[in-house]
């Protein structure tokens, strides 16, 4: 994987931009991801597009309205993984030797409140048996059971995130909040509040991927799915067996990447990870290797997943302040990293940040990480 | 008359208004799952046999919906969460709860619930109440 390099990222804020089309949002990120690469759109041999809302043939037109057809378009679905998926088929057809030069990008366009999936059968819908943000709350009360954390903590990083969030002028909320508003705003399932969620919205990002050029090098991405068993699954079965044996998609996907890289998650300076809601990112710590189960307290009281401390977290202010546009958000991150590992993030720059983790986990449930090196 | 199951499925409506969970057992893994399958959804053992699961639990997590999600029309807000079958080997379900006191560990039982299904019409659908 070491033969892929990114270069050339681009963005469209996330957020709410009534009249907005998801394909002028797309527009805007990979003109930006192209003109940084220094290529027009008739140079690009391949495009992949993450969406989950945005419908038949989201990519095309994106590129149909850049003049940019007549390669092979790819629109991938993956859930909150979707703009993994599609950074992970991209990568792979550089190093296999597929093509030298493609592009990634995601766009999306959410209707507000609760996330609607067409995942659910409707009679499961007629229960109400398909709420994510319940789904998130049964694995929040799970995880405080089992490793003592709680909702402090939930609201702690909430506070982080936030706080991460008010130097980045391409995220929804740039407004600090303090623990004690988190715990204090409306509740939804408890133990999550409102501010421990993050918000469905609309944004664009884009990727261009090369051979052995100059930039920030992908060397490691793998997209898993769930095992089968763990009723508390992002996948949302019905039933389960058992999950204390059960390994998670994120940790599958954790380990492969690791290991392309020859890199574990000691070597990572700064991390970009889900944080649909405040524990799981919580989560997230833990299954990508980056702390032992509990030990997410000390990670948090110590402030070293805070920008300027040993390991940001999220420095982008993550979902929680950015929110999810479910197609861009993973490739949301790889902009983020790229910043980071370029040295251009400006107030939130992780000093001296020479590789970064990206992880994205939704409905599948599929789970992305990927490694990039500096 | 009783009314009609939420899906015919996943539920069972006796005569007398009576609910039953219909599941899967397989000889092969020796596991139950629900709702039933062709195959067992842990192993892929395909000697799925019909089973009615157990009527009795123990609340494994509980959560609270406060918002209506879209396409359910009932009343919020309501409890739901994960119960632990009775029996062996291990089963845990998602399933709508009620009743005072409920929580962790929490003995409950099964129970019909009335809700508009998807056309808006009454179906019944299972809940446990402690």
């Amino acid at each position: 994987m070491s033969s892929v390099r990114i270069t050339g990222v681009g963005l469209h804020p996330f957020g709410r931009f009534e009249g907005m089309t998801g394909t002028t949002m797309g527009v805007v990120a990979v003109r930006a991801a192209l003109d940084e690469a220094g290529i027009g759109v008739d140079a690009v041999q391949a495009a992949y597009c993450g969406t989950a809302y945005g419908g038949i043939a989201s990519g095309h037109r994106v590129l149909g309205s850049l003049a940019g057809t007549g390669i092979p378009i790819y629109d991938v679905e993956a859930g909150c993984a979707s703009g993994g998926a599609a950074l992970q088929l991209a990568a792979a057809s550089i190093s296999s030797g597929q093509h030298d030069r493609v592009l990634v990008f995601g766009v999306e366009k959410m209707p507000k409140g609760i996330i609607r999936s067409s995942f659910f059968a409707p009679w499961q819908e007629a229960a109400g048996l398909t709420p994510a943000p319940a789904y998130f709350a049964l694995r929040a009360q799970r995880l405080l059971m089992d490793t003592g954390l709680t909702v402090d903590h939930l609201a702690r990083v909430v506070v982080k995130n936030r706080s991460h969030g008010i130097a980045n002028p391409d995220a929804m909320y740039r407004k600090a909040v303090t623990a004690k508003e988190v715990l204090a705003s409306r509740m939804i399932c408890p133990p999550l509040t409102l501010f421990m969620l993050c918000s469905p919205n609309e944004g664009a990002a884009a990727v261009v991927l090369e051979r052995d050029g100059k930039g920030v090098s992908v060397a490691g991405i793998s997209l898993r799915s769930h095992l089968p068993g763990n009723v508390l699954g992002e996948d949302s079965p019905l039933s389960g067996i058992d999950d204390g044996a059960i390994t998670p998609p994120t940790t599958l996907a954790a380990h492969d990447a690791y290991a392309q890289a020859a890199l574990g998650p000691g070597d990572v300076d700064v991390v970009e990870c889900q944080d649909t809601d405040a524990a799981r990112e919580l989560l997230g710590w833990a299954e990508l290797g980056l702390c032992t189960p509990g030990e997410q307290a000390a990670i948090l009281a110590d402030g070293s997943a805070l920008v300027g401390g040993g390991r940001p977290i999220n420095p982008s202010g993550g979902l929680l302040s950015k929110g999810e546009p479910l197609g861009a958000s993973a490739l949301g991150q790889i902009v983020e990293l790229v910043r980071q590992l370029r040295g251009t993030a400006g107030a939130r720059q992780v000093e001296g940040a020479r590789v970064g983790l990206a992880h994205v986990i939704g409905r599948g449930a599929n789970a992305c990480v990927t490694v990039l090196v500096q | 008359m009783p009314v009609r199951p939420i899906d015919p499925s996943v539920l069972r409506v006796d005569d007398g208004g009576g609910v039953s969970l219909l599941g899967g057992w397989s000889p092969t893994s020796g596991l139950r799952h629900f709702p039933r399958s062709p195959v067992c959804p842990f192993t892929g053992a395909d000697d799925v046999e019909p089973i009615d699961l157990p009527h009795t639990g123990t609340v494994w997590l509980h959560t609270t919906v406060t918002v209506a999600p879209p396409g359910y029309s009932g009343p919020v807000p309501y409890g739901i969460g994960i119960v632990e079958l009775d029996g062996t080997p291990r089963l845990r379900i998602v399933a709508r709860l009620s009743g005072p006191g409920v929580g962790p560990g929490v003995p409950v039982s099964l129970t019909g619930e009335e809700l508009p299904g998807p056309d808006g019409e009454p179906a019944l659908t299972w809940a446990f109440h402690t």
